[in-house]
């Protein structure tokens, strides 16, 4: 168990994957089912190795980093290989391992045309490397390594397994297809943030003593070394880089072609984890590195969010298409957790942590689930859609509870990013405006209605009423034991999470408070 | 000893030899120009040789290998001439221009 | 029955018992629903009642429980909180637990009772409909929810058991879902709900940040302890937690969802939406009445301004309805009305004590209408009439609970209705006594009407009604009890048990209870309902029929006006709702594709026209040009020399000669 602490246990969650992605590359093709039963055993692995992980972290000083280490990576511009994990990154980390095993088990029997498992799986693994990584670097440099890691597996998966339908594309003369335009625009806008993010890291480092650590880089910036316009430009940039991977309003376009483009499994990573790169990043890196500067931004980080709630709600109600309508649904919910970080409390980043874990969870069960049912009825249209519930009982059940977990239902796990988040704005930190914090308050609750009101509508369109003639000489399929094994994990974890929020909180909280009394003070 | 007159005689033949390379038309009469090129050389081989007084009388054993050469040369070269004569009907070194660009 | 004497205060503190393992256990209430709720969806396929039998055994198990909890709360008075700690998030405590006092006990009462006698009643109503396991789940389910909240130490456990509630009568109101009008009545119930939860829960928040709690008696002892900072925040917060309770408890203007909420079964209706679910709003001012009572009494006057509207408004809608149901539905309504403002005219115990009888009474109506409905196949009234014949009993209990509906004595509805008019009386609010006189008169008028129409005269509808089943009539006729009975518990000057029972509480009450009849209220409350009903059958069995009575009150334009709800479902179609999901949300959709993604597009478009710029002009004519130019400039050249190479040996002779020379010469020149 020593092996675990030093670093290497982490390092082996981090890495496993992307050993295992290269160990499939060099099987043959042909042995699907040797592909197929490797990734799922070496994510298992990772998984269950991450969950160790768990039973070695020390709960009781969840504010400091653990099981971490830090070699020398790049010695000629003080980079160096720093890892470790906190109780802010903890339960991310747990909830990717886990989310990736969900998902390679639903590809066992549902992979998207063209058939590939070996490119598919090796890409997820790959993704899965990124996505670990992202959450326990505390290198910059290193961080923004994995942070753009998981560009390209997710590239792939969009460009090479998504949606092969032709679309119009306003201001462009020719159609194209989905995919490629989809997968495009993801990629370029999320560099376009991530290449400003990564001036802002230089800036850093040339201010800040010539190093990439974080915890570090935290311990100048707390003692006032990062001020001025200098500050403010270097907070704009790491804004944008995060911002844009949130999505925040008005950064937020790729998110519903990308989800509506990309693989069943493609958008359960997305919004399940990828979303929480950007999130994870305003907590661990911009906020406790700039805290001043966050202090004068997060007027404006909350009016974006309330606008992102209020505006991402209203596109819901709009939509025709079932997965564009999940996908503008992220857009609404990431708004509670950024109102929720913007209002720089220990309410409100701990209402952002677990409204990342509660949206990670219920969305990718949604995604799975409108991605299962697209797969089945061969259209996402919810005008043609309806009367799931009859020809489709269990994945209609499943739907149903997913919609009211997503709506914030008390006692599930939605809520209490919802609520808390609202409670947080309600009294940010002293020095902000209040006004602008309760109107944003108020919008959050308004949203709250919205949300309400188009997940039901959703769920008369396309869950209730007859079936309509078309599907009724069909041979649809119901939900099989795989796709019920990759869900019934995410409706039992979002249950949990809703009666019993410690499982997040008694990681978070002392995390967080410790976080924000270093940055503000008290 | 006398050498200046030898020295003459070998440059003639030699010149007399280059002339019957660049002029005459006939293979044949090109080949014997050679011929007549080496054996300019052989005098020259064998005057230097005497005149030197060579104990291992390299100039000579010399002489003796340029004349094997040369009747080997000679026999390729005459197989290669009746070869195109036979081919082409004409030994006119003019018409055999098959190596340009 | 020993009377407990909850008055022996030593310093502000209650002396109470601490309720032993009974309290200790009372979680059970709350769990075992849940549980029964999972059992019957995995098993209830396969057991030979469908799943009813779980159902029927788990709240059989709540009735006794709570029966004997409501025993040991009489003869001892019980009050005792349970937390459980769920998660810390900064210096907040988020807990749940369960609460033992005289309020929630009564509460766990008039749950276990009803349910039980509505489970019953609905094993042979729902017989071979459609989905009937599924049916039990959700109604155990809300049992369960409905225990959350009346359980609730604090107020985020209220937060989830109102809306866990709110869920379980979407799934129940939709239960017929395969008609789009049915699950369309479910999302206005729940959109409509979810509205007053905005304000439920913001209050929540201005509550818990300004006293750094969740726990409903650490915030109910700060507001009676004058707590500085809550003074400036307690008017808003008072206002927004009423807003909630206005959603849940269908008060004017944001009742509309009641009535729809009918598309439901019948024992649904009888259950949440008559004696349980909507008696919510109310026990949450309950719940809350010593802060509002010491910290915004202004919101009092509020809350009891909107009780009045209800109660006036829904009740002359009543009159109106051809559906029986419906009319039941704005009876409730209506009733609701009385209890809100009953709470704010600071009459707590009389509010509870109708919601109390209302609830036996109103259940006992509801699941009479359901057993004419199950018989007759249809809900409007004009298809009935007549069955007082074929169906002996349903009309002697429905006649029961229109009498203590109607308030005459000795029924139930008498006491309770008197008590409120009697504290309206006493507080001086003539005004708000006389509308709920008028009120009192509209009640039994349409009671009547609705008598008439369903059990007097002739039948009109096709098909042969006859008696239900005795599964239906048995709660029927244990309802009935209650509807007589249940008023007898708050006699003032007689026995005022009801008072002592709900008012056993960790928070003090403070409130004005008469002990003695208040004879003005009493013989006003009493002549209007007589009145209401001998109007009722002067027109409807007197000088007509029961076909032809609705032809004399016919009075335009008010008719058409009552007809359509005072235009207020339009009102919010027109315009709160189409706007919303027809306009504004196509032009935020718009905007998004036409503005922020032409925006992106446009991005990449002039990303792109810059690079074919930089790639034409600059990369292929510039540094590909010169590139190609050297390569074109070799083969040129080459093109050139190769012509030197003629084949002719003796020109090559030549040259070589000539090269020798010149070198020959140079070397000799230069040497």
């Amino acid at each position: 168990m020593e092996l675990l602490t030093n670093g290497m246990g982490l390092s082996v969650v981090v890495f496993f994957p992307l050993i295992s992605a290269f160990i499939i590359t060099l099987i043959p093709k042909a042995q699907e089912q040797l592909i197929k039963r490797f990734a799922l055993v070496s994510s298992l692995i990772t998984f269950v190795l991450s969950a160790v992980l768990l039973f070695q972290f020390d709960f009781s000083s969840a504010d400091k980093l653990q099981l971490g280490n830090k070699i020398s990576w790049i010695k000629s511009i003080n980079a160096n290989y720093e890892i470790g994990i906190d109780g802010i990154s903890l339960p991310l980390l747990v909830l990717s391992t886990f989310i990736t095993v969900l998902a390679i088990i639903y590809s066992i029997e549902h992979l998207p045309e063209p058939k590939s498992p070996k490119g598919f799986l090796a890409l997820i693994l790959v993704l899965e490397t990124g996505m670990n990584g992202t959450f326990v670097a505390l290198d910059l440099i290193l961080f923004f390594v994995f942070f753009e890691i998981v560009l390209l597996p997710m590239y792939f998966m969009i460009g090479i397994w998504g949606d092969k339908t032709v679309r119009t594309v306003s201001g462009f003369k020719n159609q194209i297809e989905t995919r490629l335009y989809a997968s495009i625009k993801f990629f370029v806008f999320t560099l376009f943030g991530s290449a400003f993010m990564l001036l802002g890291f230089l800036g850093l480092y040339y201010r800040g003593n010539k190093t990439f650590s974080i915890p570090e880089l935290i311990e100048l910036g707390t003692s006032g070394a990062f001020t001025g316009t200098f500050a403010t430009l270097v907070f704009a940039v790491l804004f944008l880089g995060f911002a844009v991977k949130v999505p925040m309003w008005p950064l937020h376009t790729w998110l519903p072609d990308a989800h509506t483009a990309a693989p069943t499994v493609g958008s359960v990573l997305l919004a399940a984890i990828l979303l929480k790169l950007g999130s994870y990043g305003f907590v661990r890196i911009a906020i406790p590195i700039l805290p001043d500067q966050a202090k004068a931004w997060a007027p404006a980080i909350a009016i974006l969010s309330a606008i992102g709630i209020i505006y991402g709600s209203l596109a819901c109600l709009a939509q025709t298409d079932l997965k564009r309508l999940i996908a503008f649904s992220s857009v609404g919910h990431m708004g509670f957790v950024m109102l929720g970080i913007a209002s720089l409390t220990p309410i409100g980043i701990n209402a952002a942590m677990i409204g990342m874990v509660a949206h990670g969870v219920i969305t990718g069960l949604l995604f799975f689930l409108s991605g299962s049912m697209a797969h089945t009825y061969h259209t996402r249209d919810m005008g043609r859609l309806g009367g799931n519930m009859k020809l489709l009982p269990k994945t209609g059940a499943l739907l149903g509870f997913t919609a009211m977990a997503s709506l914030g239902l008390p006692g599930l796990a939605g809520f209490w990013g919802e609520f808390m988040a609202l409670l947080g704005a309600y009294n940010p930190l002293d020095g902000l405006n209040i006004t602008v914090f309760r109107t944003s308050m108020v919008a959050g609750a308004i949203g709250t209605v919205l949300t309400a009101g188009y997940l039901l509508w959703m769920l008369q369109r396309v869950n209730l009423g007859e079936p309509s003639d078309e599907w009724l000489d069909k041979d649809l399929h119901d939900a099989d034991v795989y796709e019920l094994s990759a869900w019934i994990p995410l409706v039992v974890l979002t249950v949990l999470i809703g009666v019993f929020p410690k499982l997040i909180f008694g990681a978070t909280n002392d995390a967080v408070i410790a976080m924000l009394s270093k940055a503000f003070g008290g | 000893m006398i050498v200046q007159p030898v020295l003459v005689v070998a440059a003639a033949l030699f010149s007399l030899g280059i002339y019957g390379i660049l002029v005459r038309r006939n293979a044949v009469m090109v080949l014997l120009s050679i011929e007549l090129i080496l054996n300019s050389v052989n005098i020259n081989f064998i005057l230097f040789d005497t005149m030197l007084a060579d104990t291992l009388m390299q100039g000579q054993i010399f002489t003796i290998f340029i004349i094997t050469i040369a009747a080997a040369e000679v026999g390729i070269g005459l197989a290669i001439v009746l070869m195109l004569f036979r081919n082409r009907q004409t030994a006119n070194i003019n018409e055999f221009d098959l190596m340009k660009w | 029955m020993v009377n407990f004497k909850p008055t022996v205060f030593a310093e502000g503190e209650l002396v109470y018992t601490d309720g032993g393992i009974l309290a200790e256990y009372a979680w059970l209430l709350v769990v075992l629903p849940f549980v029964a709720a999972l059992v019957i969806t995995f098993t209830g396929k396969y057991l030979p009642l469908k799943g009813a039998e779980v159902a029927l055994t788990t709240i059989g198990i709540i009735f006794l429980y709570s029966a004997a909890l409501m025993y040991l709360h009489i003869t001892s008075g019980v009050v005792n909180e349970f937390f459980i700690n769920v998660g810390s998030i900064g210096v907040f405590d988020i807990e749940f637990g369960w609460v033992v006092d005289g309020l929630s006990i009564m509460m766990y009462f008039v749950v276990g009772t009803v349910a039980l006698l509505v489970f019953i009643y609905a094993t042979n109503y729902m017989e071979g409909e459609i989905r009937y396991t599924f049916f039990f789940t959700s109604l155990t389910l809300f049992a369960g929810s409905m225990l959350v909240l009346v359980s609730s130490p604090t107020l985020i456990q209220i937060l989830i058991g109102w809306e866990l509630v709110g869920v379980c009568s979407y799934l129940l109101i939709g239960h017929y879902w395969e008609k789009k009008d049915n699950s369309s009545a479910a999302m206005k119930a729940f959109i409509t709900n979810k509205i007053a939860d905005v304000g439920l829960m913001i209050g929540i928040i201005i509550l818990a940040l300004n006293t750094g709690t969740l726990r409903i008696s650490k915030i109910l002892y700060q507001s009676t302890h004058d707590y500085e900072k809550l003074s400036t925040v307690a008017f808003v917060a008072a206002i927004l937690l009423f807003v909630g309770a206005m959603g849940k408890s269908a008060q004017f203007p944001l009742h509309v969802w009641l009535p729809d909420a009918m598309a439901g079964p019948t024992p649904v209706s009888a259950l949440m939406h008559a004696a349980t679910m909507v008696t919510a709003g109310v026990y949450l001012l309950a719940r809350m009445f010593p802060f509002y009572k010491a910290m915004a009494p202004d919101a009092l006057d509020v809350v009891m301004l909107f009780g009045v509207i209800t109660l006036l408004a829904a009740g002359l809608i009543a009159v109106v309805q051809d559906d029986l149901k419906k009319v039941l539905a704005y009876s409730t309504v209506s009733q609701l009305g009385y209890m809100v403002a009953a709470i704010g005219s600071g009459a707590y115990t009389a509010a509870l004590f109708h919601l109390w009888t209302h609830a036996f009474f109103k259940a006992l109506l509801f699941l009479g209408a359901g057993s004419v409905i199950h018989s007759v196949h249809s809900n409007s009234m004009l298809e009935m009439g007549g069955l007082r014949k074929v169906m002996p009993k349903t009309f002697a209990t429905f006649i029961i609970g229109t009498i203590a509906l109607a308030g005459l004595p000795p029924f139930a509805g008498f006491f309770s209705k008197d008590e409120i008019l009697a504290s309206f009386n006493h507080e001086g609010e003539t005004t708000f006594f006389f509308i709920a006189v008028l009120g009192a008169f509209i009640t039994a008028f349409y009671m009547t009407r609705a008598v008439s129409l369903t059990f007097l005269g002739e039948y009109r509808g096709h098909g042969h009604p006859h008696e239900s089943h005795n599964l239906m009539t048995t709660p029927l006729l244990t309802l009935s009890v209650f509807a007589i009975a249940s008023g007898w518990v708050n006699i003032p000057g007689v026995y005022t048990g009801f008072t002592d029972w709900v008012t056993t509480r960790k928070n003090k009450i403070v409130e004005y209870h008469p002990e003695s009849f208040d004879l003005f209220a009493l013989s006003s409350g009493l002549l209007a309902g007589l009145l209401g009903i001998a109007l009722g059958y002067y027109l409807y069995q007197l000088q007509g029929s029961a076909e032809t009575g609705d032809n004399k009150i016919k009075i335009q334009p008010i008719w058409s006006v009552l007809e359509n709800k005072y235009y207020l479902d339009h009102f919010y179609f027109k315009f709160v709702i189409d706007p919303v999901k027809i306009n504004i949300s196509k032009a935020v959709d718009k905007f998004n594709t036409n503005v922020i993604d032409r925006f992106v597009n446009g991005f990449g478009q002039v990303a792109s026209l810059m690079g074919s710029v930089v790639y034409n002009n600059f990369d292929q004519n510039g540094i590909d040009k010169l590139l190609n130019m050297s390569s074109t400039g070799t083969d040129n050249f080459g093109g050139k020399v190769k012509l030197l190479q003629t084949g002719k040996t003796q020109q090559y002779l030549m040259l070589f000669l000539g090269g020798v020379v010149t070198i020959s010469l140079l070397i000799l020149f230069i040497t």
